[in-house]
C-alpha cells in the first residue's frame, strides 16, 4: 500500500448541477462524515488534486472547462461522477443544451448514482476510486514516470459527437431517452385515465 | 559558534527537524479537527501527503521554479543550522529572509495571476513581520550584550523575564510566520481560499513536496526561537522549554481555528502597532533597569 491512497486530494467541479449534489459533497467535509479521516483534502487547485469529483451534467458551455481541469491534473488521477446527472445526464437529459454525463467529456473511473447522491455514496465512491488510483500509480511507476497513454481530448469536439453506426452518440442517447419518457408518459396517462373513471 | 557545534547542529537539524516538524504538523491537523468536532486524519498524514506528492507526475510550469524552491529550502536549513549551533542571531535572520525571497521568486516565475497575487501578499507579510525580527535582535543584544544565541545558556534568568513584551509581540508575528489564520493571506493550509492556493497555486508534485518540507524545517526553527526565551543556566530549563513550546504551538493552532482571515491592511497595521508599542516599552524598561542595576 503506497502513500498515494492515504492522501487523496479532491477537486470538485459543479458542471451544471442543480446544487443538490454539491451540498452533499460539502456535507462530506462536515463533522458528521469528516472525510479528512481518510486524509482527504478539498483543494481548489487541479494541480494539487488526485481525484476529480464532478456533479451535474455536461453542456456545450462547460465541456471545455471540464476538459481543461482534467488536463491540468497530474497523473495518477481519478474521475468520479457524483449524482445521476453526472453519470448519465439524469433529469436534464432531454434538455436542448445537454450533452449527457461526464463521460462524454472526460474518461470517468467511478460512477456514484443518486439524486442527490448521498454523502455515504460519495465516500464509498472515493474509497473505490482509491483502488483505481493505486492501480494507475503502479502502472505509472512501472513506466518510469512516463505516461502509458494520454487521453486525447479534442477541443470543441466531444465524444458526444462521435458517430457510431451512422448516428451520433448524443442523438442515439436522445432518441433512447425520448422513447423512455414516451413510454413513461403513456403509463401515467393510463393511470390518470384510471383515476378519472 | 565552533566548527564542532556547527557540525553537530548540521547533522541534528537536517535529520531531526523534518521528523519533528512533520509530527508537529500532524498534531496540528488532529488538534484542529478536534477543535472543529471532527476526528481528523492520522498523525503521520503530512508524511503521507509528501510521499504522495513525490510520487506524482513530474511536471512544472517552467524549468527553474523547482530550483528556486530548492534554494529556499537550502537557506531555511542553513538558517536553522546557524541558530541551533548557537550562532549569530543576525545571520540567522538574514539567511532566513533569503529563503523567503526565493520562495517569492519561485511564485513570480510562474507568471500566473493567482501565484502573483499570492507572492504580493507574501511580500506584505514579510513587511509586517520584518520590523519585529529586527527589533528582536536589537532587544536581544540589549539584554545579553551579544548576538550569539548560545549566550542564553549562561543567563541566571530566562530571557522572557527581561523581555516579556518583546515575547508578546513575537507571538503576534509568529502567527504570520507559521502561516496561520488570521494572517494566512498568501497561502492557507486548510480548505481552499479565494486565491485558489495563493503562492503555491502553480507548484505541484515534487515542488510542492519541497515547499511542505521547508515548512517543517521552518516551524522547528520558529519553535527554537520560542525556546530561546525560556532557557537559562539550570537543568530545570528543559521541562520548562518543552512545556512552553507545546503550549505556544497549541495557542497558535487555537488562534488558527478561532479567527477569520483579515485583510492585509489590518495585518500590516496591527503587526506594526503591536511591534512598536511592545518593543518600545520593553526597551524603556531595559534602559531603566540598566540605570538601577
Ligand atoms: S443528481 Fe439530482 S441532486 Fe444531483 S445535480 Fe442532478 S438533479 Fe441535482
Amino acid at each position: 500500500m503506497s502513500s498515494t491512497i492515504k492522501s487523496p486530494w479532491l477537486i470538485h467541479y459543479d458542471a451544471s448541477s442543480c446544487n443538490g449534489c454539491d451540498i452533499e459533497v460539502l456535507a462530506c467535509l462536515t463533522p458528521l462524515y469528516d472525510v479528512e479521516r481518510f486524509g482527504i483534502i478539498n483543494t481548489g487547485n487541479p494541480k494539487h488534486a488526485d481525484i476529480f469529483l464532478v456533479t451535474g451534467s455536461v453542456n456545450e458551455r462547460n465541456i471545455g472547462v471540464l476538459q481543461q481541469i482534467y488536463s491540468q491534473m497530474l497523473e495518477p488521477k481519478v474521475v468520479i461522477a457524483c449524482g445521476i446527472c453526472a453519470c448519465s445526464g439524469g433529469v436534464f437529459r432531454d434538455c436542448y443544451n445537454n450533452l449527457g454525463g461526464v463521460d462524454v467529456a472526460i474518461p470517468v473511473d467511478i460512477y456514484a448514482p443518486g439524486c442527490a447522491v448521498r454523502p455515504q455514496a460519495i465516500i464509498d465512491a472515493v474509497v473505490a476510486g482509491l483502488g483505481v488510483l493505486e492501480e494507475k500509480r503502479a502502472a505509472f511507476a512501472a513506466t518510469g514516470g512516463k505516461l502509458a497513454e494520454k487521453p486525447v481530448l479534442a477541443s470543441g469536439l466531444s465524444s458526444a459527437n462521435k458517430i457510431v453506426d451512422g448516428v451520433s452518440v448524443r442523438d442515439a442517447a436522445f432518441t433512447k431517452a425520448r422513447e423512455a419518457s414516451k413510454a413513461l408518459a403513456s403509463v401515467t396517462d393510463r393511470q390518470e385515465g384510471a383515476n378519472n373513471d | 559558534m565552533t566548527i564542532i557545534s556547527f557540525a553537530v547542529a548540521l547533522v541534528g537539524f537536517v535529520i531531526f527537524a523534518p521528523v519533528l516538524g512533520c509530527l508537529l504538523a500532524g498534531v496540528d491537523r488532529i488538534v484542529s479537527a478536534r477543535l472543529q468536532g471532527r476526528v481528523g486524519p492520522v498523525l503521520l498524514q503530512p508524511y503521507y501527503d509528501v510521499r504522495k506528492l513525490l510520487a506524482k507526475e513530474n511536471r512544472s510550469v517552467n524549468g527553474y521554479q523547482e530550483f528556486y524552491i530548492v534554494l529556499s529550502l537550502a537557506f531555511a536549513i542553513l538558517s536553522g543550522v546557524f541558530f541551533f549551533a548557537g550562532g549569530n542571531f543576525l545571520l540567522v535572520l538574514f539567511v532566513l529572509t533569503l529563503s523567503s525571497l526565493f520562495f517569492i521568486i519561485a511564485a513570480y516565475s510562474a507568471r500566473s495571476p493567482y501565484a502573483d497575487a499570492g507572492a504580493q501578499r507574501e511580500i506584505i507579510q514579510i513587511a509586517s513581520y520584518e520590523p519585529m525580527t529586527i527589533l528582536l535582535c536589537v532587544t536581544f543584544f540589549m539584554a545579553t550584550n551579544t548576538f550569539n544565541v548560545s549566550e542564553v545558556f549562561n543567563r541566571d534568568l530566562p530571557l522572557v523575564a527581561t523581555l516579556p513584551l518583546v515575547f508578546a509581540a513575537f507571538l503576534f508575528i509568529l502567527t504570520i510566520k507559521l502561516r496561520k489564520s488570521p494572517f494566512d493571506l498568501s497561502y492557507s493550509h486548510h480548505a481552499h481560499q479565494e486565491l485558489v492556493k495563493g503562492i503555491t497555486t502553480e507548484m505541484s508534485g515534487r515542488t510542492l513536496a519541497l515547499v511542505e518540507i521547508t515548512h517543517w524545517y521552518e516551524s522547528i526553527l520558529f519553535m527554537g526561537w520560542v525556546a530561546l526565551f525560556f532557557i537559562w543556566n539550570t537543568m530545570l530549563a528543559i521541562p520548562v522549554v518543552i512545556i512552553a513550546v507545546l503550549l505556544i504551538y497549541f495557542l497558535e493552532v487555537f488562534i488558527d481555528n478561532t479567527f477569520a482571515r483579515v485583510k492585509w491592511q489590518a495585518m500590516l497595521f496591527w503587526s506594526w502597532t503591536v511591534t512598536i508599542i511592545c518593543c518600545l516599552l520593553n526597551i524603556i524598561y531595559l534602559i531603566v533597569l540598566g540605570y538601577l542595576g
